[in-house]
Order: structure tokens, then C-alpha cells, then sequence
């Protein structure tokens, strides 16, 4: 069973701009949407709160494993941790890593979030049943996107 | 100045046909009255909403297409259940997850690249 999504992209900006977007915890921030309460740091627990519409309920908790300048940032988290109840912190983490690769008209980015298969089968649920408008919302979403990408 | 392009995400996604079919109000709200009353017969499924017996009964046929509502026949009736295991599949949740990352990075790839010099 495939348990990791890897998504490529190339983006036309140079890897000291994907680096900064990457690793600054408020310009990280702005595109993840994510208010984070301070700054990246090796070994440490980053925390915020979601600011995405419909889920600024949730936390946001990550710990970052590694940050080598303009190649690798990653971090571990419970993505989508969404019952606010329940304490996640005995449960694997999945591990999303961002490698930088300089290209003629920018940067690659690969992004990777490995360890699936470790998630109990009932958090899956409870993600994918993200109460609210939020999991309607989310829907339509997914409803265009699978309609323009058949 | 090139139109902006987010065309250019490789995905490993693949179709997912249970989201396609949640994806409409009328479907949503189907799947909430079939959690709360098993084996819903077409006309409980059809009360308070403004649509036909027939429309509600192809909307509960495209969800039994995909395997999250089964058709029970009891005598000459159709009574329907909503069957949650396509939902909780592993594979529908790596959908969900990189969905969320298809938007995160469309959204940082506007990010580093919209603040460029336009020519």
C-alpha cells in the first residue's frame, strides 16, 4: 500500500526566495495559512493555529527535524489532528520534507509527506469527516478540481 | 506578462470518484439522513426537500455507484443504507491530504512568484 504523496513543482523564483518563502515562520505562514506563535528551529516544536477559512479552530503543532539552507526543510506533525479532545502525541507522526533543486528558470520543489501507514484507520475517518462548513466546502473544492482534471 | 499557470503541480493524483460524487449539496445532505435513519425508504429520504422521488433516487444511484450507499430490496421496496468504507479507505485519505497540498502549493507558487518584476 502506498503510504507517501510527493508532489513536484517548479516555480519561477530563485531558491534564496523558496528558502525564505520555505523557512520564515511568517511568510511560511501567509501561503500555508498558518499564524505561527515564533521562528523555525531545529529540534523544536513549532506552534499556531490555522487561520485557513473554517478551520481556525484547529491548532497548528509540528516538530522540525532539519533546516540545511536552500536544500532541505522538514518537519514531523499529525496532519490533520482535527478532534480537539484528543491528545495526538502518542501516535506517529507523518514527516513532510521540501527539497530544493536550482533549475535554468528557477527552483523544483519536491515535496514529500511519508508515513501514512502508521495513522490508525479511525483518524482517517475523523479527517476526512472535518465537521462543519468546512468539510462541505472542502467538497466543492475537491468537485472542481476532480471535474477540471478528469 | 504570461498568464499565471498552476498547471505545471505534478500530482500522483489519481480520480476519486467517492469525492466526485459528495461533491453536490443535495448528496451531502442524503448521506446525513441515511446516518441518522438506516435503511431510509425513498419517501423518507425525499421528505423536506424540495426535490421528486425520481431525483433523489438517481442522486442515491450515482453514491451506490461509488459504494457509499447499498440498496436493500425489502419486498417491494428500496430501502437504502449508507455504507462508509469507501470513505475510510487509506487511499481516499492520501486524496484528501494531497489535495490540501495541491492548494498549499498553488498558493506558494502565487506567493514567490506574483512579487517579480513584471515586464
Amino acid at each position: 500500500m502506498e503510504s507517501r504523496i510527493e508532489k513536484r513543482v517548479a516555480l519561477q523564483a530563485p531558491v534564496a526566495r523558496v528558502w525564505r518563502a520555505l523557512t520564515d515562520y511568517r511568510e511560511f505562514g501567509q501561503w500555508f495559512r498558518v499564524k505561527l506563535d515564533g521562528p523555525f528551529v531545529p529540534g523544536q516544536v513549532s506552534r499556531g493555529h490555522i487561520t485557513y477559512p473554517g478551520y481556525e479552530h484547529l491548532r497548528w503543532e509540528a516538530v522540525v527535524e532539519k533546516m540545511e539552507p536552500e536544500r532541505l526543510f522538514s518537519f514531523t506533525w499529525h496532519p490533520y489532528a482535527v478532534d480537539l479532545q484528543k491528545d495526538y502525541s502518542t501516535e506517529t507522526p507523518t514527516l513532510v520534507e521540501f527539497g530544493l533543486e536550482k533549475t535554468p528558470t528557477g527552483t523544483l520543489l519536491r515535496v514529500t509527506e511519508s508515513g501514512f501507514d502508521k495513522i490508525p484507520s479511525e483518524r482517517r475517518v475523523q479527517a476526512l469527516r472535518m465537521n462543519d462548513g468546512g468539510w462541505v466546502e472542502q467538497m466543492k473544492n475537491i468537485e472542481a478540481h476532480v471535474s477540471e482534471t478528469p | 506578462m504570461s498568464p499565471k499557470r498552476h498547471s505545471n503541480i505534478v500530482a500522483t493524483r489519481g480520480r476519486s470518484p467517492v469525492f466526485a460524487a459528495l461533491g453536490d449539496e443535495t448528496r451531502l445532505s442524503l448521506v446525513a439522513k441515511l446516518c441518522a435513519v438506516q435503511n431510509g425508504s425513498i419517501s423518507q429520504l425525499t421528505e423536506g426537500s424540495n426535490l421528486t422521488r425520481q431525483a433523489i433516487t438517481k442522486h442515491l444511484r450515482v453514491m451506490e455507484r461509488v459504494g457509499i450507499v447499498r440498496c436493500v430490496r425489502k419486498g417491494r421496496e428500496s430501502r437504502f443504507q449508507f455504507n462508509p468504507e469507501p470513505i475510510e479507505g487509506i487511499r481516499e485519505y492520501l486524496d484528501f491530504v494531497s489535495q490540501q497540498w495541491d492548494q498549499a502549493l498553488s498558493r506558494l507558487k502565487s506567493f514567490v512568484e506574483d512579487e517579480r518584476p513584471r515586464s
